[in-house]
């Protein structure tokens, strides 16, 4: 069940979006998210999932997986749309009770949004997807490096994500053995109301807690016993270059973000 | 008496419909008798730790039935339950699964699901504490504050405290030091003396099977290749070696002499060892 959780794993390929660089999809993010921000309109959204669709399709991940990573996102898509659907007033009221009052307006503003979190989880997935964890924070430390000038510390910053993102799926297969170790004393994580649910998880969340910190631990020792010391003077063994791929993935983006933009402007 | 357990056409799919599909156990059938000592050995990945969890229910079978006292442990929610007290599983490094403030909370974890009152909870935590030899002045501590022996000792008495009539574990041993693993393995048989329990355990060294168990079960590649005393397994070494399994060192030994062209029968205990040992050497003198 636990590992239906397919944030951050990466589905090795050749595609054209494989093959782009890191950088360029990580600006492409971007673009795309600040594009999914500025369309307030039927059409604007629908040029954003034309796009989304097409970038799935030359991804040639399987839908299903996507889908699949969407699951742990469909408390958060029904939380928002209720929220947006009873907390936002129009004049065209299509259903009152006491204190709860449903508008056309509520209603369309609680698509968009489910719709704008979905797109932009979707779109943040084929990323991760696409890319290896090494690639995507070679690429953030690259395009954030001008930052170094000042101070920031963005080479362990990168190494941080790499590391997060590589612990995510080893964190995912302890939770899943320490589940099973609990459930065969008999601990019930199914049944009972919400307290007794919560209090189920203490025998998962302190063991794994425990883990966790052991873990990083050990990291720390095997990093410095290799004598890491940071990104002063660390060489790479894949150096980043742009390829023509490259400029024309920021070719689209840029008639993408301009189209979005266009339609803003015109009440489109 | 009938069989404890009954393991009919076990099969087991993981991730069954995606491209990660891997069949886990292929038509495994074996019996268990009440009170044996079974020993499971095979190679990284042969299917050992996925049949370990389908005994006491954690793992449902994607094909074939396993029978508590005759009963499909499947059959209602509440028989799987009641299966999952009656088939006690230790899994591999069970010290990381600790998780309460106190050894004595900790061992009382799983009487506590059962339901039972206080008095008897308290009763079992004492006497499984006492099967693993853990001091009173020990069940207060916290259990990180225990080493790594003592730990492993606290999980297993953990799930000793549910007084199962089965006991399963996954390499109890690994990673302890001799003294560590002699002691664990001598918990175990206290207990199986006691209550008259029935043992499996997964386990790479075979010096410790052979020792131990009655009966082997050889697990090769998701199927169950081998189903027989330790006598009638290790005679097959050739085979066990091609499985990428070991055999008892002083069965290895004893292998060789025979090749060697000593009147000698395999044997793989230490104790056989000796007495044949002892029997040559009578026969030598004599003649």
């Amino acid at each position: 069940m636990l590992k239906d959780i397919t944030l951050g794993q990466f589905f090795p390929g050749k595609s054209f979006i494989h093959r782009l660089d890191p950088r360029t999809k990580l600006v492409m993010l971007v673009v795309y998210i600040v594009a999914l921000f500025v369309a307030q309109s039927w059409i604007s959204y629908g040029v954003m999932l034309a796009f989304l669709v097409i970038c799935i399709a030359i991804s040639s991940i399987p839908l299903k997986s996507i889908v699949r990573g969407m699951k742990p996102m469909v408390l958060i898509l029904i939380f928002t749309a209720v929220l947006n659907i009873f907390m936002t007033r129009g004049d065209t009221v299509w259903f009152h009770w006491r204190f709860l009052t449903i508008t056309k307006e509520g209603v369309v503003r609680a698509v968009f949004m489910a719709a704008r979190i979905l797109m932009l989880v979707t779109g943040t997935f084929l990323m991760t997807y696409t890319t290896s964890p090494i690639a995507l924070t070679d690429g953030l430390e690259s395009l954030l490096s001008p930052l170094k000038k000042i101070k920031l510390p963005v080479h362990e910053l990168a190494m941080m994500m790499c590391i997060a993102l590589r612990f995510i799926p080893t964190l995912i297969e302890e939770t899943d053995k320490i589940m099973s170790a609990q459930r065969a004393r008999g601990a019930d994580f199914e049944s009972g109301n919400l307290i007794q649910r919560v209090k189920a998880l203490v025998p998962i969340l302190v063991p794994l807690f425990i883990s966790a910190f052991r873990r990083a631990d050990e990291l720390a020792t095997a990093m410095e016993c290799r004598c890491y010391h940071g990104g002063e003077g660390r060489t790479k063994m894949k150096i980043l270059r742009y390829s023509r791929l490259d400029f024309e993935a920021y070719a689209v983006g840029v008639v993408l973000l301009a189209a979005v933009i266009t339609l803003a402007v015109f009440g489109l | 008496m009938a069989p404890i357990l009954e393991i009919k056409n076990l099969s087991h799919v993981y991730s069954a419909g995606t491209p990660f599909e891997h069949k886990a156990l292929d038509n495994v059938s074996f019996y268990v008798e009440r009170g044996e000592f079974i020993g499971i050995i095979g190679h990284t990945g042969s299917g050992k730790s996925t049949l370990m969890q389908h005994m006491n229910g954690l793992l449902k079978p994607t094909g074939g039935q396993i029978l508590l006292d005759g009963a499909d442990i499947w059959a209602d929610k509440k028989s799987t339950r009641q299966a999952r007290f009656r088939v006690g599983l230790v899994f591999q490094y069970p010290e990381y699964q600790l998780f309460e403030e106190t050894v004595y909370k900790d061992i009382a974890f799983g009487p506590k699901n059962m339901k039972l009152d206080a008095k008897e909870i308290d009763r079992r935590v004492r006497e499984a504490a006492s099967f693993v030899g853990l001091t009173e002045e020990q069940l207060q501590k916290s259990p990180f504050d225990l080493s790594g022996g003592q730990k492993r000792r606290v999980a297993i008495a953990g799930v000793i405290a549910m007084e199962p009539e089965v006991l399963i574990l996954d390499e109890p041993t690994a990673g302890l030091d001799p003294v560590g693993r002699e002691e664990i393995l001598g918990n175990i048989q206290a207990y199986r003396k006691a209550k008259n329990a029935t043992i499996m355990m997964v386990s790479h060294s075979m010096n410790d099977v052979a020792r131990l168990t009655d009966r082997l079960l050889v697990m090769n590649g998701s199927r169950l290749a081998m189903d027989g005393t330790p006598d009638e397994v290790f005679r097959d070494a050739a085979l066990l070696v091609d499985m990428g399994l070991d055999i008892p060192e002083v069965t290895r030994v004893f292998l060789r002499l025979k090749q060697m062209g000593l009147p000698v029968k395999p044997v793989y205990t230490i104790e056989q060892a000796v007495a044949q040992l002892k029997a040559l050497k009578e026969g030598n003198g004599h003649a």
